[in-house]
């Protein structure tokens, strides 16, 4: 995985609430073998039009929308099915972050695992960042910060091995696997039968 | 020194650690059992391949086809084709991959394939005290029987595989008490659907949550399966209900349970689970069964339900109107008036043999509305086989319902079982999120004895005018 340590961009806001992952990528969409390619299906039903035309009123089909690398999306954002299709799907339309006050645990699992960082705000700032779209945030992985446009700071978590794994281009399997005798230790232990 | 009280969950977790976590690195927990599918595979198999790893234990890991197989009989086991190419494709996939990495696989045609969830317990390979993963997030389902078990993206999917092992932060504990007893006529189905409306499709996030108390301990292995699959929809982790001789009941004889002296020490083992008195959880809450009626959804996520005897509740949120709009519902109205074109009963929350006994009980002897277009998709080919031999499929096609080879089906819409936009369907599924089964669809959730009275009715309808 390569490393992620700065995300520079101007910002897209998508305010609904419990943003669930059937609406980031709806099931038939999940037939695919490959990890390529879903970002032109990334929010199909609210995106386009049962014609499959584009909605011109939705925020990722509007001209400023275009470039935009971080996503700020409302509160528990994520939730439902475990699909890391949706993950796929944003970074492949071309988003590094996502912003909100709460991410379902899966979701937001699915997302550290492929270097797309789940930003978690205090909900003043998720709340003007929600209502200021198209501001330009500056995303320092390692110092854990996300500066607005008026150079204020604000912190946000992210748990201590995934953030590593971010900044160092880390891979997790990679970590697993360097685990081997444990791991064999434990299943000698615990004899064939589990439980 | 007394070692101090343990929770369920904390006594599983501990069995499992292979090197315990510190504040810089998660601990490494064992999995003992990796259920797979077709859907969310295919790219942590690409992902081994790539390195050149093989499967660490084969033995501990099975494999299924469910999401997106078809239910007709004649593409199962007729000539007739998979209707969609790329799920047909996916299907071949999943066989390549099993194949090539030893991975037991039933297939299509495999009398003992199923809907994931629906076969771990009835192979009796779903244990208490187990860690039990899969790239599907109603794995929480088999937390029912005492073990910890959630669902997982496809890089922890590769992870199990190549590993056995995952990388895991441990999560916080959340009682739910559920008090007294649950009155006749109401289901599990009702009381796990509010729960979820009470703490809300967020309210579980980070915790694994136990059900306990005294309607939970007189809940049925179906009953608590359909408990803990919805966990996942209050936002938790994992479900988890304490194993006693219910559970022990079940499990004896199946397929692939211990036996002999073997089911003893086991018994033993699974007896020392349950949470010690005086632990401590994280978080608790209180509900009170003896309250509850049939429920309902009206929008678009789980915890928007309602009593089937209730109506609409108004709200001035921005997201609660889009989701009433999405569902052509407005405050106010009578949940009872709401309409039911298509009903749907199956799924891995409602697919089991005693929620198809249920929906066949009110629809007896009636026929479906003018209209009214019902789909029963058993949970697996087992179930299949059990409802045909007690002439429940005989019950469902008289009354004019379709009776299908199982899956997900129309849970997901992903096989082609699709309902039309704007249509109403009640569906004793699990998500009733936009589009969930089908572009534009309005699912209504509720038990398979409400979506048969209505199936009946032509509307929403309380089963208790049924019995
Ligand atoms: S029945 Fe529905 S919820 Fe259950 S595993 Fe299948 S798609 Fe998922």
């Amino acid at each position: 995985m390569a490393a992620v340590t700065r995300i520079r961009s101007r910002t897209v806001s998508l305010p609904a609430t419990n943003i669930d992952t059937d609406q980031i990528i709806p099931a038939r969409f999940l037939t695919a073998t490959s990890k390529a390619g879903f970002g032109k299906h990334l929010f199909a039903d609210w995106r386009y039009d049962p014609q499959g035309n584009p909605r011109p009123d939705f925020v990722l089909n509007r001209p400023e929308a275009a470039g935009c690398r971080i996503l700020v999306a409302g509160r528990n954002i994520g939730c439902g099915s475990s699909r890391e299709h949706a993950p796929w799907a944003l970074q492949d339309f071309g988003f590094d972050a996502v912003v909100s006050t709460e991410f379902a645990d899966i979701f937001r699992t699915n997302c550290l695992k492929n270097g797309l960082l789940p930003v978690l705000l205090d909900e003043s700032t998720h709340e003007w960042l929600l209502a200021h779209p198209g501001v330009e945030v500056d995303i320092d992985v390692e110092h854990t910060t996300l500066t607005l446009p008026d150079g204020a700071a604000v912190g946000f978590p992210v748990e201590a091995f995934a953030k590593y794994c971010l900044v160092n281009g880390v891979d997790e399997l990679g970590f697993l696997l360097s685990k081997d005798a444990a791991i064999s230790r434990y299943e000698q232990n615990h004899g064939k039968v589990p439980g | 020194m007394a070692t101090p009280p343990k929770t369920m969950f904390e006594k599983v977790w501990d069995a499992h650690v292979v090197v315990p976590e510190t504040p810089d690195t998660p601990a490494v927990l064992f999995i003992d059992l990796h259920l797979t599918h077709e859907v969310t595979t295919p790219q942590a198999y690409t992902e081994l391949r790539n390195r050149g790893l093989k499967l660490r234990r084969p033995d501990l890991t099975l494999a299924t086809m469910d999401h997106s197989t078809p239910t007709r009989t004649e593409q199962v086991f007729g000539g007739a084709p998979i209707a969609v190419d790329s799920a047909a494709k996916q299907v071949r996939q999943l066989e390549i991959n099993a194949r090539e990495f030893g991975v037991e696989l039933f297939d299509l045609r495999d009398a003992r394939r199923g809907i994931v969830h629906i076969i771990g317990p009835e192979l009796g390979i779903t244990q208490p005290g187990k860690t039990i993963v899969c790239g599907d997030s109603h794995t929480s389902t088999h937390g029912a029987f005492g073990a910890l078990a959630f669902g997982i993206g496809t890089t922890e999917v590769g992870h199990v595989l190549a590993t056995q092992c995952l990388l895991q932060r441990k999560p916080k504990t959340f009682a739910i008490n559920v008090i007294d007893d649950l009155p006749k006529g109401v289901t599990a189905k009702d009381l796990i659907l509010a729960i979820i409306g009470r703490i809300g499709v967020s309210g579980g996030t980070g915790h694994v949550l136990e059900y306990r108390g005294r309607a939970i301990e007189k809940l049925s292995m179906d009953e608590r399966m359909t408990i803990c699959n919805m966990s996942i929809e209050a936002g938790a982790r994992a479900g988890m209900i304490a194993p006693d001789a219910t559970t022990f009941e079940y499990l004896k004889n199946t397929p692939r349970a211990p036996r002999g002296a073997d089911w003893d020490a086991a018994v033993a083992r699974w007896s020392r689970l349950p949470t010690d008195a005086g632990a401590f959880f994280d978080r608790s809450v209180d509900i009170d069964a003896a309250s509850l009626v049939p429920m309902v959804t009206y929008g678009t996520h789980p915890g928007m339900v309602a009593p089937i005897t209730g109506s609409v509740p108004a709200s001035g949120d921005a997201v609660f109107e889009k989701a009433l709009k999405y569902m052509g519902l407005e405050a106010g109205e009578p949940i009872g008036n709401v309409p039911v074109n298509n009903v749907f009963v199956g799924s891995c929350t409602n697919g089991r043999l005693s929620d198809l006994r249920n929906a066949a009980n009110v629809l007896r002897g009636h026929k479906l509305a003018q209209g009214v277009k019902m789909l029963v998709v058993p949970g697996s080919q087992s179930v299949k086989r059990a409802a045909e031999a007690e002439g429940l499929d005989k019950i469902f096609t008289a009354a004019g319902a379709e009776w299908r080879e199982s899956g997900c089906s129309m849970c997901l819409g992903m096989n082609g079982d699709l309902v039309p936009a704007g249509h109403y369907s009640i569906s004793t599924s699990n998500r009733n999120f936009e589009g969930r089964q089908g572009v534009g669809a309005r699912t209504l959730l509720a038990s398979p004895q409400t979506a048969a009275a209505s199936a009946i009715r032509g509307r929403v309808t309380d089963p208790r005018e049924f019995s």
